[in-house]
């Protein structure tokens, strides 16, 4: 085995431990937006996808590529829009009127 | 390793850090926004640096179909990211989260049959340190992607939500996962064959299928917190293919969190996972416990004057919502009469089981939607000991989560889950449309029990009544 392989190893074991740790501490209340904000987490396989992209030299390789590209972008964009509009619906005291309009004609988000 | 190099190293370095504290973030409303933001920013800078890195050649001379396929790839797959998110309806989430979920296995699996493609074309043996995370990448990845797709189709009604059990089905599944690990230890031993490797691929796309298709719709928050746990898996499996440490460090973490809410979603239905996965529950064909309404019992009707009469001179109100009520639309009404009763002095909270919904924590972010203050919002363990002291609990579209039998009736297939204590409190209002039972297929003896009283109506209209009538009172 080698070095690399180990410290890759130890790093996957330390981050689910951490990643343990992390979430078993929030709240049921948030368990939504965890799940959907995790998911824009594992967006980050856009960065593998970037890296087969290039790499991509014949046509079968290119259209691969281009789906993990698109697959992964919708992952990472999506995902964290959506989270954040849900969590901007966690309030502490109701807003003065606000009555149901689409979500859409929120504020624009990042 | 070149000075660029080491930098954007670093950044991802950055990024790792920023998504877990940005997770951490998340244990509490009021900070979660700012997490979920960090998260986003330090994903932002992850793929700004790797795009400087492409950009600088670091990677190989870089031509320009490369730049055409990932500028078109972001702007086609982030375009669809962007108007589904902006648009989608709040009820519509889980479909929404299986989706993306799909998609990043998806594109977790397609960077693992690209790179076996590429090593098999290469010609000589593929060392195991990559042949293995490139299959387990390859099986978890295609799992997920047909997986997340059927739970999606369920979870919008294109495809029934009832169990789909075809005769043999189970040995079908079976076999497939033959055909997956034989496949795999084939490949592990030193073989390099591409069609091995695409029939691992295939019986991985047809197993995510024939895992989702049986299980019933109520059971849809395991599914998805088990389905989110493997992309996340196979995510950090796509890092061991690139020896990306971020990839590994993301997809950890996302394994890890939809590992916790798997069990914890499991626990709250007193199942194991594998006993959903395996199927079957909720399908009515799982023989119905005896009915043990106790002796004596009778169903009191209630009109909605005298159970706003109720509520409005009552101190302490707990609201019970389930899944009925986000059906119909009901979650605005339910905030408008908790408002009104808050406004006669009544103390107002809400009682929320963590299956209610079709997700995990899904009816939160519905009552959230509908301008409930979060502080209201109270977890089962917190709530269960105030039923005690609460004048009335009003139950609007909960039903199973809401049955003594769990407590009490050994003999009933939901004994042994936990429940909200509704029946400790000292009145108890039902809305519900009719008698009939929820979609474990048992009857609720909280029906029966004389302190409760039925008021028959849709959970939009029961609510709407009882507005109008707290308001005339």
């Amino acid at each position: 085995m080698s070095a690399d392989l180990l410290n890759a190893l130890a790093i996957f074991l330390l981050a689910i431990l951490v990643g343990f740790e992390v979430i078993s501490k929030v709240p049921a209340t948030l368990h939504t937006p965890l799940m959907s904000g995790a998911n824009s987490i594992h967006g980050i396989v856009l960065v593998g996808a970037m890296v087969i992209a290039v790499e991509a030299t014949d046509p079968l390789s290119q259209l691969l590529s281009f789906v993990a590209v698109a697959f992964a972008s919708m992952n990472v964009v999506g995902g964290y829009v959506v989270t954040d509009r849900m969590l901007q619906m966690f309030r502490k005291r109701p807003t003065v009127s606000a009555p149901a309009r689409p979500p859409a004609a929120d504020e624009p988000k990042s | 390793m070149s000075t660029l190099d080491t930098i954007v190293q670093l950044i991802y370095l950055a990024a790792a850090a920023c998504f877990v504290l940005g997770l951490h973030q998340m244990n509490s409303p009021a900070t979660a926004r700012n997490g979920n933001r960090l998260s986003a920013a330090g994903m932002a800078t992850a793929i700004a640096g790797t795009v400087v890195l492409i950009a600088a050649g670091e990677m190989g001379t870089v031509n320009l179909s490369a730049w055409i396929i990932i500028a078109a790839g972001v702007v086609v797959g982030g375009g669809l990211g962007l108007y589904t998110a902006r648009t989608v309806q709040m009820t519509a989430m889980p479909q929404l989260v299986s989706i993306f979920n799909a998609v990043g296995g998806g594109a977790a699996a397609l960077i693992a049959i690209d790179d076996y493609i590429r090593l098999s074309g290469a010609g000589g043996a593929i060392p195991l340190e990559i042949s293995i995370p490139t299959v387990l990448d390859v099986i978890i990845g295609s799992i997920t992607f047909t997986g997340s797709v059927i739970a999606a189709g369920k979870l919008q009604g294109l495809i029934a939500g009832q169990p789909i059990i075809l005769p043999g089905s189970r040995l079908v599944t079976a076999a497939l996962a033959a055909v997956a690990v034989v496949g795999a230890l084939f490949l592990f031993v030193g073989n390099v064959s591409l069609p091995v490797f695409a029939l691992i691929l295939l019986a991985g796309l047809l197993f995510g299928v024939t895992m989702v298709l049986p299980i019933g719709g109520a059971d849809m928050p395991v599914v998805i917190s088990l389905l989110n746990s493997f992309t996340g898996t196979a995510v950090a499996m796509a890092g061991f293919v690139l020896s990306d440490p971020v990839l590994i460090i993301a997809g950890a973490l996302v394994g890890a969190s939809g590992a916790i809410l798997t069990k914890l979603m499991a626990d709250a239905m007193n199942r194991s996972v594998l006993n959903i996965m395996v199927g079957g529950f909720g399908t009515g064909d799982a023989a119905a416990g005896p009915a043990t309404g106790g002796p004596g019992g009778s169903v009191r009707e209630i009109g909605a004057d005298d159970a706003a009469i109720q509520l409005a001179y009552a101190q302490h109100v707990i609201i019970v919502p389930g899944y009925g009520l986000a059906v119909a639309q009901a979650q605005h009404g339910v905030r408008e009469l908790a408002e009104l009763l808050e406004a006669r002095g009544v103390d107002v909270k809400y009682a929320i089981h963590p299956v209610a919904g079709r997700m995990p924590g899904h009816m939160n972010v519905l009552l959230a939607e509908a301008n409930v203050p979060y502080p209201q919002l109270k977890e089962m363990d917190e709530i269960n000991p105030e039923f005690e002291r609460a004048d009335v609990a009003l139950v609007v579209g909960a039903n199973d989560v809401t049955n003594p039998a769990a407590r009490s009736n050994t003999a009933s297939p939901i004994y042994g889950m936990p429940i909200l204590d509704v029946d400790k409190a000292h009145s108890i209002i039902v809305i519900k449309r009719s008698m009939r039972p929820g979609y474990a297929g048992i009857d609720n003896e909280l029906y029966l029990n004389p302190k409760t009283g039925m008021l028959f109506a849709d959970a939009k209209d029961g609510l709407a009544q009882l507005v109008a009538a707290v308001k005339a009172v």
